[in-house]
């Protein structure tokens, strides 16, 4: 069992996944990550963590990636996973979730990116209650804007920022 | 002073935390608290319901199973392991915790991560949003269509059950249940770097509510059967795209 992450990383060091941050040179787009629990602390632990970054950075340009403190294996849990968004107990949920609202509200960041949909979810909630609002993405979203094949129809969790950027000069779709 | 010496007539019956340090490597460690409390101090779930790491491991060497046994912290508690990372002595709170949630009579437990285990154990695809092989089938051909219209993308496949393929790929429910244009993006990567993959008709589905339930049974079979499907295929790499 292996996680695509290490494979991502891999791919753009190898050149078969040719990703480029030239399109967020001048708009400075500013850019965190959540390290999933599940995939980095309790299973592949900080080499993840560092493919992770290495295959964000590529993509956003490395000034303009904020890392969350404390991070990697020492990151806090959103508060989605072991099934709280399953559960009745919401307000808790929110309440533990307010330690990741502050870490993410301290980068300034405009995207945060979850490569996991229980911390997309939860981190997409607690964006709702934040003072400055960020946008949360999947991974697979910021590699393929970077790559210069996102269409605008693929583009549901982008901000209002990102909707025109970098779009295939092909795709004809409509945002959704 | 009497003389005759004490004698402890009854044999002091096993705690809760004696039943969980038999099930776990080295117990645990749970004997090996220092009450130093760096796993309260660092955890998001500190507080809710007057409770925190430490005060668990204290109820449990305390023998206060009752107290234990019927604390929704054990669903507070997101078994994110930061705890156990952060301690010097290494004590296994995240396992104490699943443990907890074991000790729940199965129908008590939270209702809708019971209900999306269930839902997984009977499905074909393992899928928690009860979604069949057929649909599965049925949304990817859908999201190729479009894809296919792409320059660059008319070639694009999304295998499903192709053997020898070198990756079997799996992927979280919510994608060809809610957001099926989500799907879209990884294919391209795969696409893009010639990667040899599939995914299965059957097991496909990434989440594992089971596990969250503290179902042993459970979980193992959701995984058995993901396991089972890489085999069928004889595929050399089970990647995990969440």
């Amino acid at each position: 069992m292996e996680s695509i992450i290490p494979y991502y990383a891999r791919w753009i060091r190898e050149g078969k996944l040719q990703v480029s941050s030239e399109w967020n040179k001048n708009l400075k787009v500013k850019f965190t990550v959540q390290d999933p629990c599940n995939l980095v602390r309790k299973t592949f632990g900080d080499a993840l963590a560092e493919d992770l970054r290495f295959t964000l950075k590529a993509c956003v340009g490395e000034e303009n990636f904020i890392d969350m403190n404390p991070s990697m294996s020492n990151n806090y849990c959103c508060g989605g996973g072991g099934g709280f968004l399953q559960n009745p107990y919401k307000e808790e949920r929110i309440q533990y979730g307010q330690k990741k609202l502050d870490q993410i509200v301290a980068t300034a960041a405009d995207y945060c990116i979850t490569p996991c949909h229980n911390c997309h979810s939860q981190i997409h909630e607690l964006a709702e209650m934040a003072p400055h609002h960020w946008h949360t993405l999947h991974l697979w979203t910021i590699i393929c804007l970077a790559a210069g094949v996102l269409c605008r129809n693929e583009r549901t969790y982008l901000g209002d920022d990102l909707r025109e950027v970098n779009i295939p000069e092909w795709d004809e779709t409509e945002f959704l | 002073m009497s003389k005759e010496p004490v004698v402890i007539k009854k044999k002091k019956e096993k705690t809760f935390k004696d039943i969980v340090m038999e099930k776990l490597p080295d117990g645990g460690n749970l004997n090996a608290c220092l009450t130093c409390g760096t796993c309260a101090a660092g955890c998001p779930a500190t507080g809710l319901h007057g409770m925190d790491p430490r005060k668990i491991v204290r109820l449990a060497a305390l023998g206060m199973d009752e107290e234990l046994k019927k604390t929704p912290w054990a669903w507070l508690c997101s078994m994110c392991t930061r705890c156990v990372y952060a301690c010097p002595m290494n004590v296994n709170i995240p396992q104490l915790v699943f443990n907890m949630r074991a000790a729940w009579p199965r129908e008590e437990r939270p209702r809708g991560i019971l209900r999306s285990c269930d839902v997984a154990l009977g499905t074909d695809t393992c899928s928690a949003m009860g979604f069949p092989v057929q649909d599965f089938i049925d949304v990817v051909e859908e999201m190729l269509e479009g894809v296919r219209t792409q320059p660059g993308f008319e070639d694009l496949q999304a295998p499903i059950d192709k053997q020898g393929a070198y990756f079997l790929v799996n992927q979280n429910s919510r994608e060809p249940g809610t957001e099926p244009e989500e799907m879209i993006p990884l294919w391209k990567i795969l696409h893009m770097v010639g990667a040899d993959w599939t995914y299965s008709s059957k097991g496909w589905a990434a989440e594992n509510y089971c596990l969250f339930l503290a179902d042993d049974d459970g979980w193992k079979e959701i995984t058995r059967r993901a396991a089972e499907a890489a085999e069928e295929l004889g595929v050399q790499s089970f990647v995990n795209t969440e």
